[in-house]
């Protein structure tokens, strides 16, 4: 039956998008496709720009951890030459079950010269670069960093063979040209090339076995041996080594965390600095991460605001035209509110299509994309950060400025007099 | 039904002003056919406007169903206009992207009925105004004619106490015209209570009664029929 009380609420919305579902669909297809475009193309806006300046950041932080650091890396304490109580801290790393691999590093900084058969004019300074020479167990280093994938010129180090030595690409003019004179680097040295290489006074001769180049610049920085030939070569009591890093089992409950308390409760604390990978990140890049954050975020934002003036335009415009027919409906007897509801309707319409495809194109091919293709930047293959939750926040914020952005203009349009808006005054 | 005592209409600008309606005394029965006619800016329409609660008159009394109008809210107005009025425009004002149907629903929708018992009433309207094959047409898809019927199936379908026209047949040829003079004529014999204005000598006479304004005063009132 009829009834003649004041619309609830139910009503006004069961009227609302009576009237929006017929608006939308009845309306201009190819206006509605360009306003879901134009929505689209902001939640991109707000969610690549920044996802790609962080993903740049990103991209250097996990290199850092796969090619260098691991899960957790455990270094020297400021003023101590090496790690204390390296074999116990080993031994208890290799104990643990949640433990896939642990890398003992030696490293002493040292000089590496080379041409020296070729130079000819000895008032010119010899043709030497400045290392950290590291000694390393191969099959060790191989499974926790996969150090052989980076080998770009010749081979990987043999644990069967002695007196070989892997440079890393940054030591090398060819490589490290881009960065200018940042680095001192060593010309035309090529596998097979002999190199002679002093570290405490003491200098012995290796054959090139390759080049290894990664965006990490400590492993790009360095040169390679293995640990037999490094404590041949230097002179080192004991078997203290300088870092030590370990790669936890992928899905095991022990976080980098964990690993890290349960190191510092069995004592090893004074022994070394123990860092997480998150935490071994160098402060400069999370500032950089910040401020590329920020940029992203203030880009985003700019997004938004031209987004909501658009649905503003485009919400104003529809009501407008529309003036004399919301008169009519008001002159009805249909509520004022669902009237404005109706065209909130219509911007959630826009935003949850235009946001959707977006969501659908973010994971569906950019993020892939990304992954498959990263941006090649000289410190890092930037790929595409999108965390879910952030892309979901950033749908919500789209869609709450969109809801407002449709709403004012109809209520401006609605609040006029009924009798003008009905014959156009 | 309708009581009208001293009603007054400026309409003010910034630097003009305009007296419309002088005065206006008026009763309207129920289930009567008043014709409201005048020349052109006698303040017909205006008046209409005023009973019909789609304006408020600058001063003056109006009375519609026992109820002082003077006081009511806003949403006061608008619950009358939904629930005790029905409206039909000179030029049908209905909304494009709805179908003669989904025309004639909103206000049933608005008052509470479901989709199911709305569009009952709406296929039964339009059939009472003789579109029963029409329902699905968009207002484009229809002549003007049967647009205004639509109108009238939107403006009945709530079943109203008064039904206001405002020169319902001024952009109608003179069959569609007369078609819908009688329309409002079998509504009218079905108890209807209608205020219509015309400027159309000869659908007047489908009248109980005929006020005829005169710069905006009611000057002579006569019985057609």
């Amino acid at each position: 039956m009829v009834t003649h009380k004041a619309p609830n609420n139910s009503r006004i919305m069961a009227v609302a998008w009576f009237l929006a579902k017929r608006q939308i669909l009845r309306s201009n297809k190819y206006t509605t496709a360009l306003i879901i475009f134009i929505m689209m193309l902001t939640f991109l806006n707000l969610v690549v720009i920044s996802g790609i300046l962080i993903g740049l950041i990103e991209g250097g932080n996990i290199a850092n951890k796969e090619q260098y650091t691991g899960d957790l890396i455990i270094t020297t304490i400021a003023g101590d030459p090496y790690i204390k109580s390296t074999y116990a801290i080993s031994n208890t790393l290799h104990a643990m079950s949640d433990v896939e691999n642990v890398s003992v590093r030696y490293f002493e900084g040292g000089q590496v010269e080379a041409n020296y058969k070729t130079r000819r004019d000895f008032s010119d300074l010899p043709d030497t670069v400045g290392t950290q020479i590291t000694g390393i167990n191969l099959g060790n280093e191989e499974a926790l960093s996969h150090l052989s994938k980076y080998v770009v010129e010749g081979d990987f180090l043999d644990a069967n063979e002695s007196g070989y030595i892997l440079i890393g690409a940054n030591l090398l003019h060819r490589y490290s040209s881009t960065f200018g004179d940042a680095f001192a680097s060593l010309e035309g040295v090529y596998p097979g090339d002999e190199v002679k290489v002093t570290v405490n006074g003491r200098t012995k001769t290796f054959i090139v076995k390759g080049i290894v180049d990664t965006k990490v610049n400590e492993v790009s920085l360095r040169a390679f041996m293995t640990t037999e030939d490094f404590l041949r070569l230097v002179d080192r009591p004991g078997l203290n080594a300088n870092e030590i890093a370990v790669d936890l089992k992928p899905g095991s409950f022990t976080t980098p965390d964990i690993l890290k308390s349960n190191l510092e409760k069995a004592g090893f604390a004074g022994d070394g600095k123990i860092q997480t990978a998150t935490e071994a990140i160098p402060e400069f890049l999370n500032q950089i991460r910040l401020a590329f954050g920020l940029l992203g975020n203030v880009i985003g934002l700019i997004g938004i605001v031209v987004a909501s003036i658009t649905i503003f335009i485009v919400i104003f415009i529809n009501a407008v035209t529309r003036r004399k027919y919301i008169g009519i409906m008001k002159g009805i007897g249909i509520s004022s509110k669902a009237i404005e509801i109706s065209y909130v309707f219509q911007s959630i319409f826009y935003a949850l299509l235009g946001g959707g495809f977006g969501m659908i194109l973010v994971y569906g091919l950019l993020v892939p994309a990304f992954n498959a293709h990263p941006l090649d930047f000289p410190f890092s293959d930037g790929i595409l950060v999108a965390p879910l939750s952030g892309t979901l926040f950033k749908f919500a914020l789209l869609l709450i400025v969109t809801l407002a952005a449709g709403y004012v203009p109809a209520r401006m349009i609605v609040k006029k007099n009924t009798l003008d808006s009905i014959l156009g005054r | 039904m309708i009581s009208i005592k001293n009603l007054v209409k400026t309409y003010k600008t910034k630097h003009t002003e305009t007296l419309v309606l002088r005065g206006v005394d008026l009763e309207v029965k129920e289930g009567e056919f008043l014709g409201i006619m005048g020349k052109s800016g006698a303040g017909k329409s205006t008046l209409m406007y005023q009973i019909g609660l789609l304006d408020h008159p600058t001063s003056g009394e109006i009375i519609l169903n026992g109820k002082q109008t003077e006081q009511l809210t806003q949403n006061d107005r608008t619950l009358m206009r939904l629930s005790e009025l029905g409206y039909v425009f000179q030029d049908y004002a209905l909304i494009p992207e709805l179908t003669a149907k989904e025309n004639t629903m909103i206000p049933l929708l608005m008052q509470g009925l479901s989709r199911e018992e709305a569009g009952d009433i709406s296929t039964r309207m339009l059939a009472k105004v003789g579109l029963a094959n029409r329902e699905n047409n968009l207002p484009s898809q229809l002549s003007g004619g049967e647009q205004q019927r639509v109108s009238i199936a939107r403006a009945i379908a709530h079943n109203p106490k008064i039904l206001f026209a405002d020169e319902p047949t001024a952009n109608l040829d003179s069959v569609s015209g007369k078609a819908i003079i009688e329309l409002f004529e079998t509504l009218h014999a079905d108890g209807q209570t209608i205020v219509m204005v015309t400027h159309e000598e000869e659908y007047a006479k489908y009248c109980d009664r005929v006020v005829y304004l005169e710069d905006g005063k009611i000057t002579r009132e006569f019985k057609p029929k």
